[in-house]
């Protein structure tokens, strides 16, 4: 691949408006409550891939959406201070997942073909286009 | 998304801007997953304490109560982030339990019954088959689905408000017959023989089944499953798996036969359950010390049964001096205890039972800092899987063996 050509993904349309950020890719699946420090917005799981990582201003990329009820409040209260991803991709969303981002206003989509996980890499440039159900990947050079 | 009158009038704000809103969100939600209109639901269980929802969604609350938003359908509340009768004495914030006040007034006002427990259908709430509901807490939905044959989502905080406000649920996922139907098929090789081994089973398929579109078919079942068993084991297949729903052939009511489960379509994948595994699922919970810090039950909330099992099993016995244990159950659970002189059996081996809170809500990581808190054992495997998302070491472990480390102040390594 040349540095400037991009990978488009496409699937049915997503929530949100369209936004573009920094892939941050969780090889498994993600909740707000089991994984993550909501204080601070970073991935506080020890035995989870990303332990450490903050997904802030990320494209957060994931195989699927886990977790219950705390999931679909956090997207609001992160974004309302400046922690919150600007977009999430899955594999399957769940529920509560696409509550809290419908709530918060945060991008996510849903089965993508190619499937985001295959294709996206921690530090790619990505565009996302839910209502169109389009995103771009730029690779990272 | 194909729209009723009454819905065409909620959305043009004939019903003021809380259901409006609510219904928008709605849409939204559906649409995403394809829903093609809106079901009418009987009941709505909310889950919202003011430590998940933040101060973001508590002013989403306090906006809805000051655009006079009123719950159109019977309401009730999940478990909260404190106990008022006991939380300053276990350290817990004082700011929490004043936005829990608040959130509390903003919910009565709005209509709810502020139930506070995660086992509404043990006490209270009775769903029955085919009865459309928009319940928030998973382990209450996937018990629903699969044990009373009602249908709900997972109705998270924000949808369950939206619910209660419209009456009304996007129709897509659990409310949709074929998503009902089995996916996986599990063989059962090893027998549960007490409520936390259903847990263990849960926590065994739910590691392997990841998916809220998933539902798993258990066969092979050669004992009868309790109603606390039958708990436990949805509560760990939501917390482990996202999952809301499984049949249990021969038990549960969309489940009286395997052909049944499936709808006539082939598993799309088999686990089978060894002898041992679920001793094994126990296993997996390494201590890093053998010092217990905190023993707690009641994730979810506490039958009367398991209260009385407790009670039993700590009679004349005294909790280690170094460890701190903790039931937690439902307002009514609790005073069917004091009346039966469960409480006073408990308290006095040093015990402490904890009303209307579940752990993992209870400002888990304040009390960890305050107390020191690392190593938790618990009978509930939903507990340990989400404990440790908070900073602990969490130990499954049978009920008994629980007890016998909140006795000695140990746990087998």
């Amino acid at each position: 691949m040349t540095a400037d050509a991009a990978v488009v993904l496409t699937g049915h349309s997503g929530v949100g408006d369209p936004v573009e950020g920094e892939a941050l890719v969780s090889p498994e699946g993600f909740s707000a409550r089991y994984d993550l420090d909501r204080a601070t917005g970073v991935i506080a799981r020890e035995s989870h891939a990303l332990h450490g990582r903050s997904i802030a201003g990320k494209v957060f990329v994931c195989p699927v959406a886990k977790g219950g009820f705390a999931t679909s409040w956090a997207l609001l209260d992160l974004k309302a201070r400046d922690l919150a991803p600007v977009a999430m991709l899955f594999g399957w969303a769940n529920p509560v997942m696409v509550q809290g981002a419908v709530l918060a206003g945060v991008a996510l989509m849903d089965r993508l073909r190619p499937d985001p996980m295959e294709v996206v890499r921690t530090g790619d440039w990505v565009r996302v286009d839910p209502k169109a159900g389009r995103v771009e990947v730029r690779r990272r050079s | 998304m194909k729209l009723t009158a009454e819905e065409a009038a909620i959305l043009a704000g004939h019903r003021g801007k809380p259901a409006r809103r609510a219904l928008e969100m709605q849409i939204a939600t559906g649409e995403f997953f394809g829903a093609e209109e809106m079901v009418p639901v009987t009941s709505a269980h909310l889950t919202g304490d003011a430590e998940s929802m933040g101060d973001a969604g508590l002013a989403f609350v306090e906006e809805l109560a000051r655009e006079g938003a009123r719950f159109v359908v019977p309401t009730t509340t999940n478990s909260r982030n404190v106990d008022f009768a006991c939380y300053r004495e276990l350290g817990q914030p004082e700011e929490v339990a004043r936005k829990e006040q608040r959130l509390r007034e903003l919910v009565v006002t709005m209509g709810a019954i502020p139930l506070d427990s995660c086992t509404n259908y043990q006490s209270i709430c009775q769903p029955r088959f085919g009865e459309h509901l928009a319940w928030g807490d998973t382990g209450t939905v996937i018990w629903a689905n699969a044990v009373a044959g009602a249908r709900s989502n997972f109705e998270g905080g924000p949808a369950s408000y939206a619910a209660a406000l419209t009456g009304r649920v996007p129709a897509y996922g659990m409310h949709l017959p074929e998503c009902r139907l089995g996916t996986h098929l599990v063989e059962l090789r090893d027998q549960p023989r007490s409520a936390s081994d259903w847990g263990a089973l849960g926590c065994l398929v739910g590691r392997q089944l990841t998916n809220y579109w998933l539902v798993p078919v258990f066969t092979g079942l050669g004992v009868e499953p309790s109603a606390d068993g039958l708990k436990q084991l949805g509560a760990a297949l939501a917390s482990y798996g996202s999952l809301a729903m499984f049949h249990l052939v021969g038990s549960t009511p969309e489940a009286r036969t395997l052909e049944d489960a499936f709808g006539g379509r082939p598993p799309r994948g088999r686990i089978v359950v060894e002898p041992g595994d679920l001793q094994r699922a126990y296993r997996s919970f390494v201590a890093e010390r053998a010092e217990v810090d905190l023993v707690v039950f009641g994730t979810p909330h506490l039958s009367i049964f398991e209260v009385r099992q407790l009670a039993g099993l700590l009679d004349g016995r005294r909790v280690h001096r170094r460890t701190m244990l903790l039931l937690t159950t439902s307002a009514e659970v609790k005073a069917l205890a004091d009346r039966l002189g469960y409480t006073r059996t408990i308290e006095a081996a040093g015990g402490r039972i904890a009303v209307g809170v579940c752990y993992y809500i209870m400002t888990p990581r304040e009390l960890a800092r305050r107390h020191g808190f690392r190593t938790i054992v618990t009978d509930s495997a939903k507990l340990a899987n989400i404990i440790g998302g908070s900073g602990y070491n969490p130990i499954f472990r049978p009920t008994a063996e629980c007890v016998d480390a909140a006795v000695t102040g140990r746990v087998a390594r």
